[in-house]
């Protein structure tokens, strides 16, 4: 299998699932803000919401996969960073936007 | 080298002077050429203007008239050969079919450099060799598979394949939508337009026997998907190919044969 291939794939493919899930996280972001939502009425909202959590799962894992791919080509591209180190540091910075993530997503929705 | 051609019409260089230029532009022109290689600079010449005068018969002026040891590289001057690639006020150009009227766009001013992203031999001359081993990489060339004793193969000019073929197929190799791609100039391990444009039209060519093989090559890495879909290779191509729609393409068949479990 190409890597290359794989990557740009996988990168489309991230992009195609965040679109979505990107509008409507602005959208909800400023429905919160203008309705005067305080913290506790956000998370008696998302504690134990299985929708929630698939939402914002999906999020983490698709921005994991995404934004490594990006951060790689331009490390290539701007900065001439390439080879097995590089794509060890950003698998690593993929692990770290998931854990990170998740963790977010289990403290919000308390799942 | 220019040898024995003159694209000016007497000897002294003069030809027809004059008549018949725009009356906004004086009828002398500031060019400006790159000499020495890449730690070069800019030489200024005072070059006579001429009506439908192009960018090679300003080089050829200053080499005949003002300083014969310019290099330059030209041959066919008819917008065939693909060797008159240079940088024009900016812009990747094949300079024997550009009228200085266009690249100075109302402006006396002209300037002139080796196409970017290639190295400089001196002058206006590149070396081209990156730009043809990459068409090689890309596995830009016929591989065939019938003999002397078969007949020959019918292709459909009407089919989508063949027609896709024929939109692409009329690359001169300038160099100009290399020089002109954004990636090429960040990524040198990226093969560039014209490689990927050839190996798209032998993916839609019913005679090329290795097909598996160009799409592998086309698609590693510096191959089709390096592409940001920028399209200056588009905006700039003198003879109006779509190098963009052609990745587009070895993207689209290597996502369906990286699916298909084929590469």
């Amino acid at each position: 299998m190409q890597a290359a291939a794989l990557l740009f794939l996988a990168q489309r493919a991230s992009a195609l699932v965040l679109a979505p899930l990107v509008l409507v996280h602005l959208g909800l972001a400023i429905y919160a803000i203008h309705g005067g939502l305080t913290a506790a009425e956000i998370l008696g909202r998302t504690q134990g919401s299985a929708g929630w959590t698939l939402f914002y799962g999906l999020f983490v894992v698709a921005a994991a996969v995404h934004a490594p791919i990006g951060l790689r080509n331009v490390l290539r591209e701007w900065l001439g960073l390439k080879g097995l180190g590089v794509n060890l540091v950003l698998v690593g910075f993929g692990a770290v936007l998931l854990l990170l993530g998740l963790r977010a997503v289990a403290a919000v929705t308390g799942i | 080298m220019p040898a024995g051609i003159s694209p000016f019409s007497c000897a002294n260089g003069g030809g027809r002077r004059y008549s018949g230029i725009m009356s906004n532009t004086s009828s002398t022109l500031d060019v400006r050429i790159w000499r020495g290689g890449e730690d070069g600079a800019f030489q200024p010449f005072s070059v006579p203007r001429q009506e439908h005068q192009t960018v090679l018969d300003v080089v050829t002026y200053v080499q005949r008239e003002l300083d014969p040891t310019l290099a330059y590289r030209f041959a066919c001057r008819v917008g065939m050969c693909g060797s008159c690639g240079m940088t024009v006020n900016g812009r990747p150009r094949w300079t024997c079919r550009t009228h200085v009227e266009t690249a100075t766009r109302g402006s006396d001013v002209l300037e002139l450099a080796p196409l970017r992203s290639l190295p400089i031999i001196r002058d206006l001359v590149t070396d081209m060799t990156p730009f043809f081993e990459k068409w090689q990489t890309a596995q830009g060339r016929a591989t065939g598979s019938k003999t002397r004793a078969d007949d020959t193969q019918k292709i459909d000019p009407a089919s989508p394949r063949r027609q896709a073929a024929d939109a692409a197929i009329e690359c001169i190799n300038c160099g100009v939508c290399y020089a002109a791609c954004d990636v090429v100039a960040s990524d040198p391990d990226y093969l560039g337009p014209a490689a990927l444009n050839r190996a798209w039209t032998l993916m839609n060519d019913d005679r090329e026997a290795d097909r598996a093989g160009v799409l592998e090559a086309a698609t590693a890495g510096g191959g089709c998907h390096s592409c940001h879909s920028h399209g200056s290779c588009v905006e700039h191509c003198p003879v109006g190919l779509n190098p963009s729609a052609g990745i587009a393409g070895l993207k689209r068949l290597s996502l369906l044969a990286m699916v298909g479990g084929k590469i």
